[in-house]
């Protein structure tokens, strides 16, 4: 059902039958490994280039989800997916091995909750039985297409943030037992002026915060609603700055209840500078770590704001500033 | 050129906001780490000419040549191994004035490139971060010189 003008309350609210992250070899280092379902020691994953990693790192995720649902394929009505390569390939490739009726979504790193409201919407709207929704990053094949060459010698400030390496999936479902998609939000396109591919938080900012002021005017909620607020990959700068944001609009959040999954992902580790960026950052902790947290019952009522800086190589060249948007799904599991 | 876009006052209000929040490069470190690594640098090359010199029978004048290229393998060689984009994130200039940020951005670009093949991969990528300095470095040599030739017409 809308709610106001852009958001959506689920009233069959879907179930998350099965989710599922895959990592790189640098997020086996994450304070939150214990929360994924494999790794990969190989920043190849076996390829023969970063993209087709890419590749295998989302199929093995939607297999994986498969199999801990317990689900076919050919059960599975649609698979949503998205990311960060050129006409999003990894996606389609990946849909090609899989086999399922395929709908290909787009918000840069905000994919992740882009994918999860409108499956839940499909699946509210009686449109589907099972649908999937999946998203994946490669931290070289990122740093290739929109910066420099793996190895190339330039000194990143510390604003700049680190691309996750992985692929997170989920599988949604009429009936069944799990966390269920309660509401969403979709976000509009926010440019606050910000044109420094280096400083992505700073860009994104802005956009998750208007779209959780508008997830909470629109649902009716106070801030305390919830037990846990994620935005996607602010970063640490990115963070600071919508905590400021927040303040200034007088939305009150507590710090134990508002974070940041490219904050949560690598702790305080030194070499990613800002945080973590990129479509599986917000997957790989919701997914894994979030949904793991509520299933064992220490969280009840959570709140996804995925963000997306929404630049192209050639925008920036062109000196465009980078528009953003930032999607919000609550998530509830009352066992 | 295309216009500059005009900023509204909300996007200047926000723009102060973020930059106070963000953290700012450590211009006083960086300028010390690169004197240290760009003169370590310097000080390998000497060695290196000295070397040619002492050792291989060089002429002060051409010892110069061979202890660059020493440099520019060894440069290629740890961005092949994974190491000199690390360095560089520590030296900062320091590890991109010299030649060996020039190898740097060769290696780099025909190792990304590799797997969209040997013509269109690396022979059509490799000069993508180098290549910018080769074309303006050539058509500003080619000014000064056009410059020297007419000072020299005229009688300077």
């Amino acid at each position: 059902m809308l709610v106001g003008r852009q958001s959506w309350r689920f009233d069959k609210s879907p179930i998350i039958i099965s989710s599922a992250a895959v990592g790189g070899p640098f997020e086996a280092q994450s304070p939150l490994a214990g929360d994924f379902d494999v790794f990969y020691d190989d920043l190849w994953i076996g390829q023969d280039s970063f993209e087709k990693a890419e590749v295998k790192l989302l199929q093995y995720a939607c297999e994986k989800a498969l199999e801990k649902a317990g689900l076919q394929p050919e059960d599975i009505n649609f698979l949503l997916s998205g990311d960060l390569d050129n006409q999003i390939t990894s996606s389609s490739f990946a849909a090609r091995g899989l086999k399922i009726p395929y709908l290909g979504v787009f918000g840069a790193c905000s994919t992740s909750m882009e994918g999860l409201a409108i499956a839940s919407k499909l699946l509210d709207n009686d449109g589907a039985n099972y649908v999937m929704a999946a998203t994946a990053s490669h931290n070289a094949a990122a740093e290739k297409q929109f910066r420099y060459p793996t190895e190339y010698g330039a000194q990143k400030p510390p604003t700049a943030q680190w691309t996750v390496t992985g692929a997170g999936a989920v599988i949604l479902g009429r009936n069944g037992e799990g966390p269920r998609v309660v509401s969403a939000t979709i976000g509009k396109v926010v440019d606050m002026g910000i044109s420094d591919p280096f400083n992505m938080g700073a860009a994104m900012a802005p956009a998750a915060v208007d779209t959780i002021e508008t997830h909470f005017n629109e649902m009716n909620l106070e801030p305390d609603y919830y037990d846990l607020i994620a935005t996607g990959d602010l970063g640490f700068t990115g963070y600071a700055i919508a905590q400021e944001l927040f303040a200034k609009k007088g939305i009150r959040l507590k710090e134990n209840i508002y974070t940041d999954c490219g904050i949560m992902i690598y702790g305080d580790n030194p070499r990613v500078l800002s945080g973590a960026s990129g479509c599986a950052c917000s997957a790989v902790v919701t997914y894994g770590h979030l949904l793991k947290r509520m299933r064992k019952g220490e969280l009840k009522r959570i709140l996804i704001a995925a963000t997306g800086a929404l630049l192209s190589p050639m925008s920036y060249q062109q000196k465009e500033t980078i528009p953003c948007i930032a999607h919000a799904v609550s998530i509830e599991y009352v066992q | 050129m295309h216009k500059k876009k005009k900023t509204s006052p909300v996007q200047k209000d926000y723009q102060i906001l973020a930059k106070k929040k963000e953290p700012k490069r450590n211009v006083i470190l960086n300028v010390i780490r690169a004197f240290v690594f760009g003169g370590f640098v310097c000080f390998i090359a000497q060695l290196l000419q000295f070397a040619f010199i002492n050792y291989f029978g060089f002429e002060e004048s051409q010892a110069g040549n061979p202890a660059t290229a020493i440099l520019i393998m060894l440069s290629a060689l740890l961005t092949g191994l994974g190491v000199y984009d690390h360095i560089a994130q520590w030296a900062g200039a320091g590890s991109a004035v010299p030649i060996i940020g020039f190898a740097n951005s060769l290696a780099s670009a025909a190792i990304e490139h590799r797997s969209e093949g040997y013509v269109l991969g690396v022979g059509g990528n490799m000069f993508k971060i180098a290549g910018p300095v080769i074309v303006f470095g050539t058509f500003s040599a080619f000014i000064v010189s056009i410059i020297k030739l007419l000072v020299q017409a005229i009688g300077g």
